[in-house]
């Protein structure tokens, strides 16, 4: 049966939330997400969707995902550089072995990282439940080996879930998944065992959709980025929140778009005083040892409490 | 090869008027001129449209808009859809009351229950609420089976009564009709409808179970179709939101009063990147001394 609701969280009105205030009193948490994606060549096809639009090989899409490892990243990481500004890298973790001079730069710079699957190009429609707890440990124990970090966030890949992941996530003692778009602050998701937070990815703002979907122009985004800056931090005030730049540098570092972006970034960057910037891990890890508790007992004094875990049908 | 049918060049409607006899024709300059209250030139009506995009959408007889898109699960578009009852809609009624502005809410009744702190805050804000069908994914149309409409109509009728609501106004999901929608709503008590614009001012629309006063909502206007669709900016959008206004307030004289409309799709314009150009517009209305700002059954009320 298709479940109509995933039922992963309780609705949660935004108005009159209990207070969140980040470390350093700050008002708005802060984060950049770097895709660091591997694409293969000749993937093997998922009868849901093929790892392709044109038919394999795509040879601008391949070499311009190529670029983004060979020149993009390095544009990206210097800007960041220059700004203090730290990256969680979304990954596909078998850039650990095709590209390992990367996964060295970022852990050289303190970057988080959480996975974004083995490769790209392989969704999880359709895995059974073997398969899907394959590419999590996966996951976990290439990313330990190449950097020593214990991965704790998750973006599934080319965002394509099955009813478990976010069972399966929680279990493995992940803390966030980036997966879900509901919310400009985190919240607690309702799995049958963990305690996995539902990180703001900020979807709206991220370049693929940006560039592409919208068909902005670089100066268009920059503005856009600063708008969505200046109303989340006002709102911050409030109780905090939380704004995410996902970025994939096949698309924002090409010598015509970085240079708008850098004046987005400077400029919440000059906002020192009441911005955390933060890493997704440090987010998430801060609002479960201090927020988690107080989320869950405002949703059900708001009435808003529903039985059951993410698809259980329990909501059915 | 076999020609059309003989009835394909038979006209049985051909005649002065319209091809229907739910309302009659009527072009701008016969019009009766319309004084809206307190001498105002313009009425304007807002809807913040209130849906609920089920992440199993069956999609007849097409997607709503703002459907899930891609396989099951779609948990991309169900969440970005949910930020909107969770999230933007909140913004949006920040805005509205910063601006001093009434809006008119079509609301999913499956989101009465879930929702419920969203349907007190739109009603504690003396905001009008109409009946915007059972969700996203129950579009009437003329292929559905007998009974069915108006069984869904009867079954939305009633949730909004447990809610303690009694809405007189309609909007149709995705706005679209079955020949015997209007007839149907009507006999549920909705006296005022959302689905129609063809004029500029509320229209009388006739059925067998008494009038209907069609308000009209521009579709030219729709946050979703010029943000998304057709990737228009958001100073863009408000630019034409704020032209169509001065331009239906220079023809007054010669037209009388006439109706501005416009949606804010809470996932769509209650984004925060896209506020700034919702309270542009609001200000700008509220500011206006020849806007009468008021909702759908105020409107529909003060046409008759």
């Amino acid at each position: 049966m298709m479940t109509a609701d995933p039922n992963l969280y309780d609705y949660w009105p935004y108005r009159d939330r209990p207070k969140i205030v980040w470390p350093g009193e700050k008002k708005l948490a802060f984060w950049i997400a770097p895709n660091i994606e591997f694409y293969e060549f000749d993937p093997p096809v998922n009868p849901k969707r093929p790892g392709w639009p044109r038919p394999a090989p795509d040879v601008v899409g391949y070499s311009q995902r190529d670029w983004g490892n060979r020149v993009g990243h390095w544009r990206l990481m210097e800007l960041m550089d220059k700004y203090a500004l730290r990256g969680s890298v979304s990954l596909n973790v078998a850039l650990c072995q095709h590209h390992p001079e990367i996964i060295e730069a970022c852990v050289a710079r303190d970057w988080e990282f959480f996975s974004h699957g083995i490769y790209n190009t392989r969704y999880s429609y359709e895995m059974d439940e073997a398969q899907e707890r394959a590419v999590i440990e996966d996951s976990i124990r290439t990313v330990q080996d190449a950097t020593g970090q214990r991965i704790r966030g998750y973006l599934a890949p080319a965002l394509t879930h099955t009813p478990r992941t976010m069972d399966l996530i929680a279990e493995y003692d992940f803390w966030y998944t980036c997966d879900l778009f509901q919310d400009d602050q985190p919240q607690p998701l309702k799995t049958r065992s963990g305690k996995l937070v539902s990180m703001p990815y900020s979807l709206e703002v991220n370049d693929v959709i940006t560039y592409g979907a919208l068909a902005m122009t670089p100066t268009r985004y920059a503005d856009v980025l600063k708008r969505h800056f200046d109303q989340l931090l006002a709102e911050g005030a409030q109780s905090g929140t939380v704004m995410c730049i996902p970025l994939h540098a096949y698309l924002v570092s090409q010598p015509h778009r970085i240079g708008p972006f850098e004046e987005a970034l400077k400029y919440i960057a000059a906002h020192k005083d009441e911005v955390w910037f933060a890493t997704a891990a440090e987010i998430a890890g801060h609002f479960r040892e201090n927020y988690w508790d107080q989320s869950l007992a405002d949703i059900e004094a708001r009435g808003c409490k529903r039985a059951g875990t993410g698809f259980d049908d329990a909501a059915a | 090869m076999m020609p059309l049918p003989e009835n394909h060049l038979h006209y049985p409607h051909r005649r002065h008027g319209m091809d229907q006899s739910l309302y009659d024709w009527r072009p701008s300059g016969e019009r009766t001129p319309i004084n809206w209250p307190g001498g105002k030139a313009l009425a304007a009506m807002i809807v913040v449209p209130v849906e609920w995009h089920r992440l199993s959408p069956q999609g007849k007889p097409f997607r709503h808009p703002g459907a899930m898109v891609t396989p099951w699960p779609d948990l991309r578009h169900y969440t970005t859809r949910d930020y909107g009852n969770r999230v933007g809609v909140f913004r949006l009624l920040d805005a509205l009351a910063a601006a001093g502005v009434k809006a008119t809410f079509p609301v999913n009744a499956t989101l009465l229950e879930r929702a419920q702190p969203l349907i007190e805050a739109i009603t504690d804000a003396d905001h009008e609420i109409a009946a915007y069908g059972l969700e996203a994914d129950r579009i009437h149309w003329s292929g559905l089976e007998a009974g069915e409409e108006e069984r869904w109509i009867g079954e939305t009728r009633e949730a909004f009564a447990n809610a303690g609501l009694n809405p007189r106004v309609w909007m149709s999901p995705a706005r679209q009709q079955s020949f015997n929608t209007l007839k149907l709503i009507a006999e549920h008590g909705f006296d005022v409808c959302l689905d129609w614009e063809q004029d500029s001012v509320p229209v009388p629309m006739r059925t067998p179970s008494g009038e209907v006063t069609a308000v009209p909502l521009y579709n030219e206007l729709d946050d979703r179709t010029l943000l998304v669709d057709r990737r228009q900016s958001e100073d863009e959008w408000a630019d034409q939101i704020l032209e169509a206004a001065r331009l239906m307030i220079s023809e007054t004289p010669r037209t009388g009063g006439q109706v501005l409309s416009f949606s804010l799709t809470p996932y769509v314009s209650g984004q925060p990147f896209r506020m700034h150009a919702v309270r542009r517009v609001l200000e700008a209305l509220a500011g206006n001394d020849g806007v009468w700002s008021a909702s759908a059954s105020e409107i529909a009320s003060a046409a008759r």
